[in-house]
């Protein structure tokens, strides 16, 4: 039982991530009908960077992330403005080779900024495990749990009361509608790129505190895939979801049938899991069903 | 008495159908043709063994855009799955070769034959998925086959994976450079010769009429489901000749050889030479594989002026990669074809091109 639930608290800390990062996913999906393959290249800039300021400049770690996370936001800002821009409308096969091309270049910039060996974070919680009955949680688990319940809970606020937020709202729902009353589309999909740029940085930071920081990391972009289509690719809820529930099964997979098959099985079965969903729910969870007229 | 081939015709006067069709518009292209085609047969005798390889690896490359783009680009089917498909027929020749002691002969269209088959099998699912939903899909194939190659231990040897032999004749083993490159030739041409023809077919035509719109295509009596999984079965047919040709050519395959990262090269491939142009694979193949050789070479002559250059020299392939995919679907989305074929226009009527 006690293995059972590490397993499961060691699923949702890590499901939460993949929520978070594909909470920008969906973001850019829902605002702009674009599907980013550029994802897991923006976590590990941000956390690339957040690295860098923390190990090489010794700025502590709450300036070092709110930093790295300024510069996340400009850089989907920019990448938004420079390389997305000449892509809406295009047919899917441009949007998808454009953010793949996009992804290649940056980690391009990567290999050649910070190389391709594994760096650690300095330890920046405290190592001491806390104990809850039966199950042990290290303090970097609890505290990435914690820090991406408050990002969901401040895009929740954002999404309902900011301006910002609604003007999104309403993009996603009917752009020519939203043209209309006067919201400039054109910022509404900047915010996305950097929002989604955001959530993929603390998502980078996050796990590179918990695994260490190499360009495997990016490996996450494909892993939201699942997790966005589990939940329905333009739903928000459905991404949070989504992702918790691939994290637990991934978590699971990884404890128990692993060993029977001699692992490698846990980063194949998200994929197991979007294929079913695929064939038997295209839209997901939450997801909008289309229809299609001639 | 043979005329000047290489004079172009000067525009276009179709009164039938059947012009529409041809392959050699004037009679002049076929001599054309037939001289480019001698052209190429005829290189590896004065080229040095590193150039024919090199040609040689364009030419199987050729073949898998060829087979994606018959799926991409004519039918309109998206698919990031063509790594491991290549894997799959390498894969397939290899065992059938080296475990069950099969023929080179034999093992190669059986090769292709199991890829198509693979190949349909993944491609069912896009009856009702299309545009994202499927790329997502064939996405997740390629990660499960990748998966099934390296830990299949006993059948495929894991992530060592296995040694193959160069196919042989009797005696005559195709050990040489040259010797290889005229079994890639011929496979291309063939492979080329099909493909051009299958959309002059109803088959190919039905694929065409996929791609522009589906449930129009429905509408008119064409079978989605059958035609489909008919282009995701021929598509992989010659992913998997590929993939074989490959196998035997390195005379090696491991799963790293099939990853995502050649997924999306044969995609760049198709989208660089032009979508739904059996030309453009070819142009495009070329362009993609020389790609990283050229990089090397300057980077070569950069680095007694810039030391250090060598070491970033993964990164900047990477960065050159994407650049040209996002110049490409910026500034000409049709590709190498179509720019090809601007330059033609250009001088078809030239120098009085405002008369057209």
């Amino acid at each position: 039982m006690a293995f059972f639930l590490q397993m499961l608290v060691t699923g949702i800390v890590v499901g939460s991530v993949y929520a978070l990062v594909a909470l920008g996913f969906v973001l850019i999906y829902k605002s702009s009908d674009a599907i980013n393959f550029a994802q897991g290249e923006f976590l590990l800039i941000g956390t690339y960077v957040c690295l860098t300021l923390v190990a090489s400049y010794n700025v502590p770690f709450i300036a070092a992330l709110l930093l790295a996370l300024a510069f996340s936001a400009l850089l989907g800002w920019s990448v938004e403005k420079v390389v997305l821009r000449p892509f809406i409308g295009k047919p899917v096969i441009s949007m998808i080779m454009a953010t793949i091309g996009l992804s290649s270049v940056l980690a391009g910039i990567v290999h050649i900024i910070w190389g391709h060996e594994t760096r650690v974070y300095p330890p920046v919680f405290s190592e001491k495990p806390l104990q809850f009955g039966e199950v042990i949680i290290a303090p970097v688990y609890a505290w990435s749990f914690v820090i991406v319940m408050i990002w969901l809970v401040i895009f929740t606020l954002f999404f309902k009361y900011s301006r910002f937020g609604i003007a999104m709202r309403a993009t996603a729902d009917d752009q020519q509608a939203a043209l209309s009353m006067g919201i400039s589309v054109k910022t509404i999909f900047a915010i996305a790129w950097a929002i989604a740029a955001i959530v993929s940085a603390v998502g980078g930071v996050l796990l590179g505190n918990i695994n260490g920081v190499n360009s495997s990391l990016s490996l996450i972009g494909l892993k939201v895939l699942p997790v966005a289509i589990l939940g329905g690719l333009d739903s928000i809820p459905g991404a949070i979801i989504g992702g918790i529930l691939i994290g637990i099964i991934e978590s699971m997979t990884g404890g128990y049938l692993d060993p029977l098959v001699g692992g490698g099985l846990k980063e194949v079965i998200p994929f197991v899991i979007l294929v079913i969903i695929l064939m038997v729910k295209p839209y997901g969870l939450f997801g909008k069903k289309e229809i299609e007229r001639v | 008495m043979v005329r000047n081939p290489f004079v172009m015709q000067c525009g276009e006067f179709h009164v039938d159908y059947k012009q529409d069709m041809a392959i050699w518009k004037i009679a002049r292209v076929r001599w054309r043709i037939f001289m480019i085609v001698a052209l190429f047969a005829l290189f590896p005798m004065v080229a040095t063994d590193y150039v024919v390889g090199l040609a040689t690896l364009c030419g199987i490359a050729a073949i898998g855009a060829i087979g994606l783009n018959i799926l991409t680009g004519f039918t309109g089917q998206i698919s990031i799955g063509v790594g491991a498909f290549l894997g799959v027929g390498g894969y397939t020749s290899a065992i059938l070769t080296t475990k069950l002691g099969l023929s080179f002969w034999v093992a190669f269209p059986l090769a292709g034959l199991i890829t198509a088959l693979v190949g349909a099998l993944f491609g069912i699912p896009s009856l009702r998925l299309k545009g994202l939903y499927l790329a997502i899909a064939t996405l997740a194939a390629q990660v499960i086959i990748l998966f099934v190659i390296s830990r299949w231990d006993s059948l495929t040897g894991g992530t060592a994976g296995l040694v193959l032999n160069r196919p042989q004749i009797g005696s005559f083993t195709f050990m040489s450079e040259m010797s290889y490159y005229y079994l890639m030739f011929v496979v291309l041409l063939i492979t080329i010769v099909f493909s051009l023809n299958l959309f002059r077919t109803r088959v190919g035509r039905a694929f065409i009429a996929i791609r522009d719109r589906d449930i129009a295509a429905e509408v008119m009596g064409i079978d989605l489901f059958k035609y489909k999984v008919l282009a995701f079965f021929v598509s992989s047919f010659f992913v998997g000749i590929a993939g074989a040709l490959l196998g035997h050519y390195t005379m090696i395959v491991s799963p790293e050889l099939y990853s995502i990262s050649v997924s999306i090269e044969y995609l760049a491939m198709i989208l660089v030479g032009g979508l739904g142009s059996v030309f453009g694979s070819l142009y495009g193949a070329v362009f993609i594989t020389l790609m990283p050789v050229v990089l090397r070479s300057v980077v070569d002559v950069l680095s007694g002026t810039f030391p250090g250059l060598e070491g970033v020299l993964v990164g900047m392939k990477e960065v050159v990669f994407g650049v040209v995919i996002i110049l490409f679907l910026v500034y000409e989305p049709d590709g190498l074809n179509k720019m090809w074929s601007n330059i033609k226009n250009y001088f078809r009527l030239w120098p009085f091109s405002y008369t057209k």
